[in-house]
């Protein structure tokens, strides 16, 4: 088995290489750029979502999805459970974790704030994956207030 | 209980699936971003390398190895402690050189390959060429300047996978000109 650190520095150095790469930037300039780190965050989560184990596919309602994100998912990606799962009811919900690994070596507070999106467009993408892979359409976007605490929405697609 | 249990493997499981399949993912990105493999293959080892001198670190911080004083001590623990470590496998060393300064990782199942198929029209591409660059960063970190190259893969139908490792030089420490 792979350690984390591994997973950890090869993010590191994804998000080195490939944040200001946008083969096709729309309006809106830097927000666009993390499209690719948000895309590969995609591909990766919708195949993890496939490997999981079949009882955890029979989902009987959204919310059911959702705890299951903040537990299952991330202990197996990040080792831990999220901190916080709050929802208004109408399909919004909104995930916090305290401590989030990838931001808690960078900094503690303030310091790096403008670099923290960076660092957040591939789980982003991870989460968004993993829904659609549950059958779920989504919109995830992630927010940073001080480090090393996030928040990432998810706002479901009703179709 | 039992099912507790079943979980905390699951999900050792699937973190070596995120990494494997994280590195799919940039390796998929990298050919779409240039045009022919050995590009790929330079940014792979390139990014390897960046990765390598940060690893190194963390490495010794955690094994307790200490300063090694021949290329054999080296190559073991490469093979034993840190593919272990890292990877979770032991690759076996052979093919030394007579001068001791050359020889081969055998890996028998390559992590970074599960779920991988190569499509015909990316030949040169060298999948795990990132290892390389880890190998040779880190080791670049303990003052060995060493070379290292895929020699067989099993992706591309060889029965093994294969890391030649060439012991260049050592790096002595860097005193400006005329000081002691």
């Amino acid at each position: 088995m792979a350690d984390a650190v591994l997973f950890e520095f090869l993010h590191t150095e994804m998000v080195a290489e490939l944040w200001a790469r946008d083969p096709d930037p729309g309006p809106g300039g830097q927000k666009m750029n993390l499209s690719v780190l948000e895309g590969m965050g995609f591909r990766v989560g919708q195949a993890l979502g496939e490997r999981l184990p079949r009882e955890m596919l029979a989902f009987r309602e959204e919310l059911d999805v959702l705890k299951f994100l903040c537990k299952d998912l991330w202990v197996a990606v990040f080792q831990k459970q999220m901190d916080s799962l709050r929802t208004n009811h109408q399909g919004t919900y909104v995930l916090q974790d305290n401590s989030f690994p990838l931001l808690i070596r960078m900094a503690s507070g303030l310091q790096y704030l403008e670099e923290a999106p960076k660092f957040l467009a591939f789980t982003c993408g991870l989460l968004r994956g993993t829904l659609s892979t549950l059958g779920v359409k989504s919109l995830v976007t992630a927010s940073v207030a001080a480090l090393p605490t996030c928040k990432f929405q998810v706002v479901i697609q009703k179709s | 209980m039992s099912r507790q249990a079943n979980r905390g493997t699951e999900s050792k499981k699937m973190s070596s699936e995120l990494f494997t399949l994280t590195y799919g993912a940039l390796v998929t990105q990298l050919c779409k971003d240039y045009e022919n493999d050995e590009d790929v293959n330079k940014q792979l080892d390139k990014m390897g390398y960046n990765i390598g001198v940060r690893l190194i670190e963390d490495f010794l911080a955690r094994s307790n190895v200490g300063r090694c004083h021949d290329f054999r001590e080296t190559a073991d623990v490469i093979a034993k402690v840190a593919f272990k470590m890292y990877l979770g496998i032991t690759p076996s060393i052979t093919s030394w050189s007579p001068a001791g300064d050359e020889f081969s990782l055998i890996l028998e199942n390559n992590p970074l390959v599960d779920f991988v198929e190569l499509p015909d029209n990316h030949s040169s591409l060298i999948y795990s060429n990132l290892l390389c660059g880890v190998l040779r960063g880190a080791l670049e970190m303990v003052q060995m300047a060493v070379e290292a190259k895929f020699v067989q893969d099993t992706l591309k139908g060889d029965g093994v996978t294969e890391i030649r490792m060439r012991f260049i030089r050592r790096i002595e420490d860097n005193l400006p000109a005329g000081e002691e």
